[in-house]
C-alpha cells in the first residue's frame, strides 16, 4: 500500500468538503473493496476519508411504501433487518449473499454503489427496485446513477446517504456465482410493483442493466413461462476465462426464470 | 497396562497450540535486527534483461540494499539443482539449463526473479522494489507443451533449442504394437491433465540469519524437508559446510509438495544476511506464491487400451507431453515418468504396456510434485480408460474391472514395479455396495423427472509410496537416498523425546507417531513427544512426501524402539537377576519367562540414568537410540471410489450427490487421522476435476493469479464423504504401513469425470468440468 | 506519517502509533506479537486473518488499523478461558479433527463462534455457507462442518 494521509470526519460536511478537493481523495466506507485495491497498490489515494465515525449515514427505516437504508448499513444488517425481511426479502436475501458473512460484516450498501463492480450484487436490486439514490445534493433514480464499468452519477465531492427503496408487491434475486471470487457471473433481480415489472441483470455486461424484452413479457404474464423463452443478445456481454458471452447471455435466461419461480414461493 | 493405542481414534496432541493461536509458523519469526526483503519480479513471460538500475531503489527510505543476479553471479552462487536425473531413450542425460537464483540476462517466466530488496520495513522495501528500473527486450513466449514442441517456437535455453529436456520411454514398444495389432477393440482417449497451483493456505516464507561468532548461518523456512533444503542449497548452491547451516521448519501451514523443494527465495535470504550482517525475512503475498510457488501436473496424453472381446485388456500405449516450466525444479524430472508411467498397470493385469514421455520447457513457472506427483496423473489415464472401454462394449463398468483385477501376489507388473500385496476385490465391493449402485438406475430415472442428469463413476487406483528403497531410486537417477532417521531419547524419568526426519505439515505426526512409540513402550500417550523440522535437533532426514513418513520414517523409529527395547532388556536381566534370553517384554512390561518377576520400563529406564544397581561391564548407561530405514520396496495403497452426481442441464452446474471412498492402507495407527487425509485428498482431488485450472495467456502472463480466479474447492463445493477401509497389511514393514496422504488426490479425479461423462452422456470432457465446459458438452451433445 | 489508534485487545486497552497505511492485521501480528491470527491471501478470500471485531467476524486484513478505533477485539489468543480450558468450539475443532496444518484454523474458528451466535443448531447447508469466506486446503471441509454443528450444540448447551 502506497502512503496516504488518513482523515476521519465526524460528519457528513467535513466528509465532503475533503472528498470536493480532487480524484485522489477517496472516500472509504466499508473498505472492502477499496482496502484491497490499495493493498495490491490499483489503488493509491493521496487521501483516504474514512466514513465510519459518521454515525446518521447508517440504520434502517421502513415505512409502508418504502424501506429506506443508511449509505453506511452493512450488508450484514440489511441481511438480518426484520423490517426488510418483511416489506422486500429478496433485498435482505441478496444482502445476504454478497461476498462471505465476514465480508457482509464490513461491507456497505453505499460503498457498493459508488464502486459500481460490474459484478457487485446490489445494482440489481437499486436498479431492479427502481430506488432513489440519495446524495448530500440530490436524489438520483437508480435509472440515472449506473453509468458504465465503475463508473457513476456521483460528482467528485458527492456522497451517497441513503437509498430509497419502494416496496414491490413480489421480487426476487438469482445469482450464478464466479466459482473463485463468488462475484455474480449473472445475477438477475426481477420486481413487480404497482408501477410495472422490472428485471435488472448484473455480472454479464460491464455494468448493470433492465432487460426490458423480459420486463415485457412479464407485465404481459408475470411467470416463469414468460421469460423463458426470451433470450438475451450475447454481443457487448462480458467474456472472460469464467464464462463466454453466449454462456452469460443463455444464464440471464435460465437467471431470470429462476428468479420469477422464486418471487412466485 | 494401557489400552492399546495403535489403531485408536486419538485426539491430536498438536491441535492445543494450534486451536489457540500458539502455532510458530516461519512468519510469526521475528528475530532482532530482522530487515524485510521483496523481490522484483518479471512483469513478462520471456525476456532478455537489457540493464537494470536500481540506484532510485537504493537511496530510498530505509533501503538497505538491492541485488540483481549480477551480484549472485559475481557471489559465485550455483544456480538450482534438480535432484533426479533421467536418462533419454538414447541414453543421453536429460538436459539442465542452469536455474539462477536471481535471473542472468534473461527471464523465462512471468513472476521469476530478477532482484530483490531489502529494507527495514516491509513497506520501505515494497515502496522501492517499485523503483528498480529494468529495461527489457520482450521476447516471444510458449506456454503450451505442444506449442513448445514445434518448428519455430521460441527457444527458452541454449542447451535445449528445441525445448526438450528429454524423450524417455518405459515398457516393450514392439510387443505393446503387436497386442494392439491383434486387439478385439481398441479404446483411445486424448487429454490434458490440467495445470494446478498447490495453494497451501500458508504462503512460503524464509527467514534467514548469520552468525559472525561461528561463522554459521540459520533459515527458517517453511518446508517439508528441511535436512534436504539444507543439503542442496550448501552442497549445490551456497557452497557452504553443511554443519555450518542450520534449518528449521517448525508449524508448517500445508505443503501438498510445494515446500519440498529448494527455492531461490531461500537461498537469497540466507546469502543476504551475511552480507547485511542481519537477518532477513521474506513471506509470499498470496500473488507470489501464485507465480513462484511449483506448479502441477500439465500433461498432455494420447492414451490407448486393447482388449479382447470379453473386454480383457491386452494392453495399453501412452504418449505424453509433459510440461516441466522454464526451469527444472528439484524433482521435477522424476515425476512425469518414474512416478508416472510405472503406476499405468492400475490394479490390473495389462500384460504389456509402453509409454514414451516428452517433458518440455515452456515460459511457465517450473512444475513439480503436487499431491500424488504422477500417480494421479497414471491413475486418471488408466480409470478413464477403462470406464470408456466399458460403455464402448457394453460391460458393466465394475465388472470389467473385475475381469481385469490383479489376484495373485507378489505380481510383478510390465512397468517395473513389484506388488507386494492387495486385495482390490474387498474395497470394490464394499465401495459398490456403500453407494448402492443396485439401486443407481431408479435414482437416474427420478432425477430425470426432475430435470436434472444423473451419472456414476468409478476409480480403483493404484499408488507407490512409501518413497523409496534407495537402490532402486538410485539406479533409476535419484541423486540421493530416500531412507529415513528416527532417534528415542528416553529421559530418566520415563518419558520420552522421538526425533524425526519425516515433517508434520498437517498430516499430525506429533499424535500417530507418539502413538506408535507409547504404545510399544506402554506409556501414557502425554508422555511421548514427537520432534521434527529442524537440523540441529534430529540427526538427519529425508522429509515428508510421497506418502512415506508412516512408512519409512515411522519405521525408523520402530527400529529404534527395537534397539531400546533390545537395552532394556539386558538391563532388566541384570535387575530381575535372570538371564537376558528369559527375559519377555510386552508394552512397557519385563518380565521373566514363565514367572511374575517383573520391572515396569519406568524402572529400567531410571536404572539406565542412575545406574547405582547396573551391569557397567557389559552395558553404557542412559537409553537413547536412533536407527535409519532404507525400504526394501515401494509400498502399494489401493483402493475404489465411487461417485454419483447430478448435473443441471440448463446451467451444467454439477453436484456431487454422494461420494464414496473405500481404501486399503494397511495396518492403520490413528483411523481419526487416516479419515482427515483421505477427505483432504478427495476435495484437491475434485478440485482438479471440477474447480481448478492454472491458465497462461498466449503471452505467457499468468490469468489465475490470484483466489479471485483460481478456484480451490470452499465447504459448499464438497458433500461429506462416506469412507472406510479394508486392509491387507504391507509386507515388508514392521508396522505393516502403507501410507494414506494422497491417495484421495490420486483416485477422485477420474471418478468424477467418468461420474460427470456418464450423466451427460459425453465420451470425454476436459477438466476443470466447470459449468461453462459442462453446459457447452451438453450443447454439443444436443448437437450431435 | 504517524497516527495513533487505541482499541481493546482480548479485554485490554492497547494504544499504538502506526503508519496510516497499517492494516489491522500487520498491528496485531507484527506490533501486538499476536501472530494466530494469519495471513493466507491478498484478495480477502481465505479468512485467515478472522478476528472479532465488536461481536462480529471479519477480515483483518481487508482493514486499515484505524478501522478499528474504539473497537473491542478478540484474536483466537483471547478465545479459551484465562485458566486455558479451551472454549467449547474449540474442544469441538480438537474433538472433531477439524484442523490439520492449523494456518486456516483461527480464522475459521472465530467465525464458527460468531456464526454459531445466531445459529445454536445449524444444519450442514448452513454451516458450509457460512463458510464461505474462510478456505482450508487440508480437510476438504469434511470435519470441519462436524466441529462447527457440533461447536454450536455446546455452545447453546453451555448458556
Amino acid at each position: 500500500m502506497h502512503p496516504f494521509i488518513y482523515h476521519r470526519p465526524a460528519n457528513v460536511n467535513d466528509a465532503v468538503t475533503l472528498a470536493a478537493k480532487g480524484p485522489d481523495h477517496k472516500l472509504l466506507a466499508g473498505g472492502q473493496s477499496l482496502v484491497q485495491a490499495m493493498k495490491l497498490r490499483l489503488s493509491s489515494p493521496s487521501d483516504v476519508i474514512d466514513l465510519g465515525s459518521i454515525k446518521d449515514l447508517s440504520g434502517i427505516k421502513a415505512s409502508g411504501s418504502e424501506v429506506t437504508i443508511g449509505a453506511m448499513t452493512r450488508h450484514a444488517e440489511v441481511e438480518k433487518s426484520p423490517e426488510v425481511r418483511k416489506a422486500i426479502p429478496a433485498l435482505a436475501a441478496l444482502a445476504g449473499q454478497i461476498g462471505d458473512r465476514q465480508v457482509r460484516a464490513m461491507g456497505t450498501l453505499g460503498g457498493a454503489l459508488a464502486n459500481n463492480d460490474p459484478a457487485a450484487d446490489y445494482p440489481a436490486a437499486v436498479l431492479g427496485l427502481g430506488a432513489t439514490i440519495v446524495t448530500n445534493k440530490r436524489r438520483i433514480p437508480a435509472d440515472e446513477f449506473f453509468k458504465g464499468l465503475f463508473e457513476t452519477a456521483l460528482a467528485q465531492g458527492e456522497l451517497i446517504t441513503s437509498v430509497v427503496f419502494p416496496v414491490p408487491k413480489r421480487a426476487a434475486y438469482t445469482k450464478f456465482k464466479n466459482q473463485a471470487s463468488r462475484f455474480a457471473i449473472v445475477g438477475v433481480f426481477v420486481a413487480e410493483s404497482s408501477s410495472g415489472v422490472r428485471v435488472a441483470v448484473t455480472g454479464a455486461g460491464p455494468c448493470v442493466f433492465r432487460q426490458k424484452d423480459m420486463e415485457k413479457a412479464l407485465a404481459a404474464k408475470f411467470s416463469p413461462e414468460s421469460v423463458a423463452g426470451v433470450k438475451q443478445a450475447a454481443s457487448g456481454l462480458n467474456s472472460d476465462l469464467h464464462a463466454g458471452a453466449e454462456y452469460r447471455a443463455h444464464l440471464v435466461t435460465v437467471m431470470a426464470k429462476r428468479a420469477v419461480e422464486n418471487a412466485l414461493k | 497396562m494401557n489400552a492399546p493405542l495403535i489403531g485408536a481414534r486419538i485426539p491430536r496432541k498438536e491441535d492445543y497450540r494450534f486451536l489457540t493461536g500458539a502455532g510458530r509458523y516461519t512468519d510469526d519469526v521475528t528475530l532482532p535486527h530482522q530487515t524485510h526483503a521483496v523481490f522484483v519480479r518479471s512483469p513478462h513471460a520471456h525476456a532478455k534483461i537489457k540493464s537494470i538500475n536500481s540506484s532510485r531503489a537504493k537511496s530510498a527510505p530505509g533501503v538497505l540494499a538491492v541485488y540483481t543476479g549480477d551480484d549472485i553471479a559475481a557471489a559465485k552462487l550455483g544456480g538450482l539443482p534438480c535432484g533426479w536425473l533421467i536418462t533419454d531413450v538414447n541414453g543421453q542425460p536429460m538436459k539442465e539449463p542452469p536455474y539462477p537464483v536471481l535471473a542472468q540476462g534473461k527471464v523465462r517466466f512471468s513472476g521469476e526473479r530478477v532482484a530483490v530488496v531489502v529494507a527495514e520495513t516491509l513497506d520501505q522495501a515494497h515502496d522501492a522494489a517499485e523503483l528498480v528500473e529494468v529495461n527489457y527486450e520482450v521476447l516471444p513466449a510458449v506456454v503450451d507443451a505442444v506449442k513448445a514442441l514445434a518448428k519455430g517456437a521460441p527457444a527458452l535455453h541454449e542447451v535445449a533449442p528445441d525445448n526438450t529436456c528429454y524423450v524417455w520411454a518405459l515398457g516393450d514398444k514392439s510387443a505393446v504394437d503387436a497386442a494392439f495389432a491383434k486387439a478385439a477393440h481398441v479404446t483411445k482417449l486424448e487429454f490434458v491433465n490440467n495445470r494446478l497451483i498447490p495453494n497451501a493456505i500458508e504462503p512460503r516464507a524464509a527467514n534467514g540469519s548469520y552468525s559472525r561468532a561461528d561463522d554459521s548461518y540459520t533459515l527458517y523456512v517453511a518446508s517439508q524437508n528441511p535436512h534436504v533444503e539444507r543439503l542442496l542449497m550448501t552442497a549445490f548452491v551456497m557452497g557452504l559446510p553443511e554443519h555450518k547451516v542450520r534449518v528449521v521448519a517448525g508449524d508448517v501451514g500445508g505443503g501438498f509438495g510445494s515446500k519440498i523443494y529448494l527455492y531461490a527465495e531461500d537461498v537469497v535470504v540466507t546469502w543476504a544476511s551475511k552480507q547485511l550482517n542481519r537477518p532477513v525475512k521474506w513471506t509470499a503475498d498470496r500473488s507470489e506464491s501464485y507465480l513462484s510457488d511449483a506448479h502441477g501436473r500439465d500433461h498432455t496424453t494420447t492414451a490407448e487400451l486393447a482388449l479382447d472381446k470379453d473386454g480383457k485388456f491386452l494392453a495399453m500405449r501412452v504418449k505424453t507431453a509433459a510440461n516441466v516450466g522454464a526451469y527444472l525444479s528439484t524433482f521435477a524430472s522424476c515425476v512425469p515418468t518414474i512416478l508416472y508411467a510405472t503406476l499405468l498397470a492400475g490394479q490390473y493385469t495389462t500384460p504389456v504396456i509402453h509409454c514414451e514421455v516428452t517433458a518440455v520447457f515452456t515460459n511457465t513457472s517450473p512444475v513439480d510434485a503436487y499431491r500424488g506427483a504422477g500417480r494421479p496423473e497414471a491413475t486418471y489415464v488408466v480409470e478413464r480408460l477403462v470406464e470408456t472401454a466399458a460403455r464402448e462394449l457394453k460391460i458393466d463398468a465394475a465388472e470389467i474391472r473385475r475381469r481385469n483385477f490383479i489376484r495373485s501376489f507378489p505380481y510383478q507388473t510390465p512397468v517395473a514395479l513389484l506388488y507386494d500385496t492387495g486385495n482390490y476385490d474387498a474395497t470394490l465391493d464394499a465401495a459398490t455396495k456403500m453407494a448402492d449402485v443396485a439401486g443407481f438406475a431408479a435414482r437416474k430415472a427420478e432425477a430425470a423427472k426432475r430435470g436434472k442428469l444423473r451419472g456414476l463413476g468409478y476409480a480403483c487406483y493404484i499408488e507407490a509410496c512409501g518413497i523409496a528403497p534407495s537402490a532402486v531410486a538410485g539406479s533409476l537417477g535419484a541423486r540421493a537416498g530416500l531412507f529415513e532417521a528416527g532417534e528415542i531419547r528416553v529421559h530418566p524419568t520415563g518419558s520420552v523425546t522421538v526425533f524425526t526426519g519425516s515433517h508434520s505439515h498437517g498430516q499430525g505426526h506429533e499424535t500417530s507417531f507418539a502413538q506408535v512409540v507409547a504404545d510399544r513402550l506402554g506409556l501414557p500417550i502425554d508422555s511421548v513427544d514427537i520432534v521434527h523440522g529442524d537440523t540441529s535437533k534430529i540427526l538427519f532426514g529425508m522429509g515428508t512426501y510421497g506418502s512415506r513418513s508412516i512408512a519409512v520414517g515411522g519405521t525408523a523409529i520402530v527400529k529404534a524402539l527395537d534397539k531400546i527395547v533390545a537395552k532394556g532388556k539386558k538391563i532388566a536381566a541384570h535387575l530381575l537377576e535372570a538371564a537376558e534370553a528369559d527375559i519377555e517384554y510386552d508394552r512397557g512390561v519385563f518380565t521373566v519367562k514363565g514367572t511374575d518377576k517383573k520391572k515396569m520400563f519406568g524402572e529400567v529406564s531410571f536404572a539406565a540414568y542412575v545406574p547405582h544397581n547396573y551391569p557397567h561391564d557389559k552395558l553404557e548407561p542412559g537409553l537413547n537410540e536412533n536407527a535409519f530405514y532404507d525400504p526394501t520396496n515401494f509400498t502399494f495403497p489401493a483402493g475404489s471410489y465411487v461417485c454419483e452426481v447430478e448435473v443441471d442441464p440448463e446451467t451444467g452446474v454439477v453436484r456431487i450427490e454422494r461420494w464414496i471412498a473405500v481404501d486399503d492402507f494397511g495396518k492403520i495407527i490413528n483411523p481419526m487421522i487416516v479419515d482427515g487425509q483421505v477427505h483432504g485428498g478427495l476435495a484437491q482431488g475434485i478440485g482438479q476435476a471440477l474447480t481448478e485450472n492454472c491458465h497462461y495467456d498466449a503471452s505467457g502472463q499468468l490469468v489465475t493469479g490470484s483466489f479471485m480466479d483460481y478456484s480451490i474447492p470452499r465447504a459448499t463445493d464438497v458433500p461429506m464423504f462416506e469412507v472406510d477401509t479394508r486392509e491387507t497389511p504391507c509386507t515388508h514393514n514392521p508396522l505393516g504401513v502403507k501410507g494414506c496422504g494422497e491417495a484421495g488426490a490420486i483416485g477422485a479425479p477420474a471418478a468424477l469425470m467418468n461420474a460427470i461423462t456418464d450423466a451427460i452422456g459425453a465420451k470425454d470432457l476436459p477438466m476443470p468440468a466447470t459449468p461453462q465446459t459442462v453446459w457447452r458438452a451438453i450443447q454439443n451433445e444436443k448437437a450431435a | 506519517m504517524a497516527v495513533r489508534v487505541s482499541f481493546k485487545v482480548n479485554g485490554k486497552s492497547v494504544s499504538s502509533e502506526v503508519e496510516e497505511r497499517t492494516l489491522l492485521v500487520s498491528l496485531i501480528r507484527d506490533t501486538l506479537r499476536l501472530t494466530g491470527t494469519h495471513v493466507g491471501c491478498d484478495t480477502a478470500q481465505c479468512g485467515a486473518c478472522t478476528v472479532m471485531m465488536n461481536g462480529r467476524a471479519v477480515k483483518s486484513c481487508s482493514m486499515l488499523a484505524m478501522q478499528a478505533e474504539g473497537a473491542e477485539i478478540t484474536t483466537i489468543e483471547g478465545v479459551a478461558k484465562p485458566d486455558g480450558t479451551l472454549h467449547p468450539m474449540q474442544a469441538a475443532f480438537k474433538e472433531h479433527h477439524g484442523l490439520q496444518c492449523g494456518f486456516c484454523t483461527p480464522g475459521m474458528v472465530i467465525n464458527a463462534i460468531d456464526f454459531a451466535k445466531g445459529n445454536p443448531n445449524p444444519t450442514e447447508q448452513d454451516v458450509r455457507e457460512a463458510l464461505e469466506g474462510n478456505l482450508c486446503r487440508c480437510t476438504g471441509y469434511h470435519n470441519i462442518v462436524k466441529s462447527i454443528m457440533a461447536g454450536a450444540k455446546a455452545m447453546a448447551a453451555a448458556k
